[in-house]
């Protein structure tokens, strides 16, 4: 039964059940697609500490870890006694975990405790004391360890380049595009296991059409992967997993012994390799075994370290959005690629998973990390389109590539990329597609069109290429496998068609690679083909005034993004729209006339401002006021002001010099207001500020308000034109240029002068 | 004594060039590193705080010993519920008596751990 007698009562129920319209409004924004878990120890769904995780503890016995974590030996699953057998410096170990968690968190931060420090006290820590510890850091401490803790001092970044069709052109082309960016890493993957060798070879050939050292990745089944590797078409391998449980371990088909021997096995042909591992894995499996995210990952990264991996990809890769779905899961992932440094690995610092629909929180994911600098800050940024990337869309995409510029300029960090002139783009993407179609037809494996290698250098993904013969490229990848084709197979094509700086290119790598110095932890090769890395290059910080600096050289060009104007570029713009209108006709006068409104102009109209913020050019505005005074009956005159740029001003000083006693001033920008005689200077009678957003029919609407204002009649006030964008962001560096062009022209005591309005109309 | 790296099969690395390309002289073992240049980078890691990688090196300067299907082979043979302790012990047996000695204990270690945590076949 209803209550009948409330009042009110029926429209709460007519309401029950369906939020209001400020809730629906929020309900409907992005961020609401994303899933957010209830913290649940039980399924592992915990960030930073669990009731489940053991204390951290450690017993050595006869020169043997007798006890880790609680566990004794007896009881040690497979992954324990792998690190307990290699994983422990027990040199180091009755001082690590005789520290308090504080003590230890309060040396990992300062800046006064050196990074060779906190690497020998964290070899001598069990799984269970870095997670403690790093439970304790809070945001901003992670981002001063992290910045300390790195391995390598200069900062770098690794990219996806994959398409859905594996189109060989496109996959060249988009490769250099990468290297030019300045991703020193490049990772491809397939969405058809078959195209791999095609893929390998792609990429290998258009990263060295844009640049020198780069080193790229196949991701496919292991075998497979090894081999290409061995023939050196890639150079360096990361998708060996580790995982936190023995079970889940197992259900992925290794235990630490397999994965260590791979490890050597990579090595042992020249390869460098890292492990991957990361928060929600054992989730997803159902297989946390009650262990939180911090403490699973302080095994697999323990783990990493024990079995002589140089390097971890981590920071949940595809558990990231496990880890986001829960409180403090952002901080985990973070803490996650702070562990890995802890233990003197490289870090490739995830964000290579798109962990949220909202921009604001994929951004605020990965911000940290870009702020705190790491050997890799994404283990993949997507260089190529989310729906063309077949690891699935990366935290940070083709989409985002300009943004992260900007925010590398923004705060004057190097995040590894740089902005390359289009011109630039082309020139590389149309000879690394060329090389590639060249190479595949001399190799007899597939014969390319000039049009798709004109669309491949033209498409911003693979659905701008049309119709592809995807058959064609799983028999070049078979001919490729079969036909045992290496390195020295690509390069001699590249020579023998005419690519010879590309053959060349190739070979110093491979030069440089039997060096073996890439081998060791954090190596990259530079454009000059230098290897920086924990040895030749380590990460020197000790606080401010220390630690990696962008070189002068190097700030340019994070600072230079190619959406940079200074007032010379807006100068040379406004002059395109200089017209032979808007001559000086002598001094301005008073006027007599009850309906004579006069229009006051800012120093540069007619000089070096010609066209408004709005786009409309001053020209036309000024037609329009005309035609609207006109139209009510008054009669206009354009003058000049010389001696000030500020509007109120010019426009009391038109309104003085009017018969009407009523005025309009107009800024070159094209903001302008009604002014009367009698009024304060910063008074007026009606405003447009929003110059941008003004029309030609708002303007002819001032001009026949200024009329009716002088004409003793009603006006009809115009509203500002409603905007919810980010209008000042967009025009406020074009209004300082404006500005300062206007300032250049202003003569104290300049006297007004008329402006002919001969071609206004 | 040079301190030039080679390839594994000998040709010092300077001489892995375009003309040599052209002259159609290089092979796969011209491609491979050679387990010295392995040697030499496990001294550099052991004197940079990781003495794992160091290991690590060091059996991987055993393997290039190896064939590509023999080095498959044993890993496959690590992983779970492939091999008996008894054909892990074997495999290590023969790596041993090869001149692989950590690669072998890194096999003999496996046996026991995987036998005792179920692992085996």
């Amino acid at each position: 039964m209803t209550d009948q007698t409330a009042s009110g009562g029926k429209d709460r129920e007519r309401h029950a059940g369906r939020p209001v319209g400020r809730v629906r409004f929020m309900d409907a924004q992005r961020v609401n697609l994303d899933g957010f878990a209830r913290e649940d120890p039980g399924l592992g769904l915990v960030a930073l500490r669990s009731p489940g995780d053991p204390e951290p503890g450690l017993v050595i016995a006869d020169g043997r870890v007798a006890e880790l974590d609680g566990v004794p030996e007896a009881g040690f699953d497979a992954i324990d006694a792998y690190i307990a057998a290699h994983g422990i410096d027990l040199a180091a170990a009755g001082e690590a975990m005789a520290l308090s968690d504080v003590e230890f968190a309060r040396r990992l931060v300062s800046p006064d405790v050196p990074r060779a420090e906190i690497v020998r006290l964290s070899a001598g820590a069990t799984p269970a004391k870095l997670a403690r510890v790093l439970a304790l850091l809070r945001p901003a401490e992670l981002v001063q360890a992290m910045t300390k803790m790195r391995a390598r001092r200069t900062p770098g970044n690794q990219a996806h380049v994959t398409n859905r069709l594996d189109d060989p052109l496109l996959l060249a082309a988009d490769a250099a595009t990468a290297a030019a960016f300045g991703f020193r890493e490049i990772e491809t993957t397939v969405p058809v296991l078959a195209d791999a060798p095609s893929n390998a070879v792609a990429c290998l050939i258009g990263a060295a059409a844009a640049a020198q050292g780069v080193l790229m990745q196949c991701s496919v089944e292991e075998a497979l992967e090894l081999e290409l590797g061995m023939r050196g078409l890639t150079s360096y391998a990361e998708t060996i997993s580790l995982y936190g449980t023995e079970q889940v371990f197992v259900d992925g088909d290794d235990t630490p012994w397999s994965k260590a021997f791979l490890t050597s096995a990579y090595a042992s042909r020249g390869m460098k390799m890292r492990v991957s591992s990361g928060a929600g894995a054992e989730v997803l499996m159902a297989g946390a075994e009650g262990r939180s995210m911090l403490y699973l990952e302080a095994r697999c990264v323990a783990l990493a370290r024990a079995i002589g991996a140089q390097g971890v990809q981590n920071g949940g890769i595809d558990g990231a959005s496990v880890a986001a779905s829960v409180p403090r899961g952002l901080r985990e992932l973070m803490a996650e690629n702070l562990m890995v440094m802890m233990r003197n690995l490289e870090s490739c610092s995830g964000n290579d998973a798109l962990m949220s629909e909202s921009d604001m929180r994929r951004t605020s994911r990965t911000l940290p990390i870009v702020l705190a600098g790491s050997d890799f800050m994404f283990s993949g940024f997507g260089s190529i389109q989310r729906y063309d990337n077949m690891f699935g869309p990366s935290n940070f995409n083709a989409e985002d590539i300009d943004d992260f510029l900007a925010m590398q300029r923004d705060w004057g960090v190097d995040g590894g990329l740089r902005t390359v002139p289009g011109e630039q783009i082309a020139e590389l993407r149309a000879g690394a597609a060329e090389a590639c179609r060249a190479v595949y037809r001399h190799l007899g494996l597939i014969d390319f069109t000039d049009e798709h290698v004109e669309r491949a250098v033209d498409a911003a993904g693979s659905k701008d290429l049309g119709e592809t013969d995807t058959l064609a490229v799983v028999g070049a990848a078979q001919a490729i496998r079969d036909g045992g084709l290496t390195v020295v197979d690509v390069v001699a094509a590249l020579d023998e068609t005419g690519y010879e700086a590309e053959a060349e290119r190739i070979m110093a790598m491979t030069r440089a690679r039997l060096a073996g110095d890439y081998l060791q932890t954090s190596a990259i090769f530079d454009e000059q083909l230098n290897v920086l890395s924990l040895v030749t290059d380590p990460n020197d910080y000790a606080g401010p005034g220390t630690g990696y600096e962008p070189s002068p050289g190097r700030l340019r060009e994070i600072d230079a993004i190619r959406q940079e104007r200074g007032v010379d570029d807006l100068r040379a713009e406004q002059a395109r729209f200089a017209a032979p209108l808007l001559a000086a006709a002598g001094p301005a006068g008073p006027g007599h006339d009850a309906r004579d409104v006069v229009i006051g102009v800012s120093p540069a109209v007619g000089r070096d401002v010609w066209r408004c913020l709005s786009g409309i050019t001053v020209p036309e505005v000024l037609a329009e006021l005309l035609a609207g005074l006109e139209e009510e009956g008054c009669a206009g005159r354009v003058v000049r002001f010389g001696d000030t740029v500020d509007l109120g001003r010019i426009g009391l000083a038109a309104a003085r010099l009017a018969g009407s006693g009523i005025g309009i001033g107009l800024q070159g920008k094209g903001t302008a207001l009604i002014h009367r005689r009698d009024l304060a200077p910063l008074a007026n009678l009606e405003l447009y500020s929003v110059a941008p957003t003004v029309t030609r029919e708002l303007y002819r609407l001032l001009g026949a308000n200024a009329a009716r204002h002088a004409r003793g009649a009603t006006p009809d006030p115009a509203r500002n034109p409603y905007s919810d964008e980010a209008i000042e962001a967009r025009y406020h560096t074009t209004v300082i240029a404006l500005m300062a062009l206007e300032r250049a022209w202003v003569k104290p005591g300049a006297a007004p002068e008329e402006l002919s309005q001969e071609g206004l109309r | 004594m040079t301190d030039e790296p080679m390839a594994l099969s000998g040709r010092p690395v300077s001489e892995l060039t375009l003309d040599a390309v052209r002259g159609g002289e290089l092979s796969v073992a011209d491609l491979r590193i050679h387990p010295e240049t392995l040697e030499r980078q496990a001294a550099v890691a052991a004197a940079h705080a990781n003495p794992q990688l160091a290991e690590n090196l060091r059996r991987a300067a055993e393997l290039t010993r190896l064939p590509d299907d023999e080095v498959l082979a044993i890993y496959d043979a690590l992983r779970p519920g492939r091999s008996t302790p008894e054909r892990l012990r074997e495999i290590a047996g023969g790596l041993a008596g090869r001149g692989l000695p950590r690669c072998a204990a890194l096999l003999t270690e496996a046996a026991e751990v995987h036998a005792r945590r179920g692992l085996c076949a």
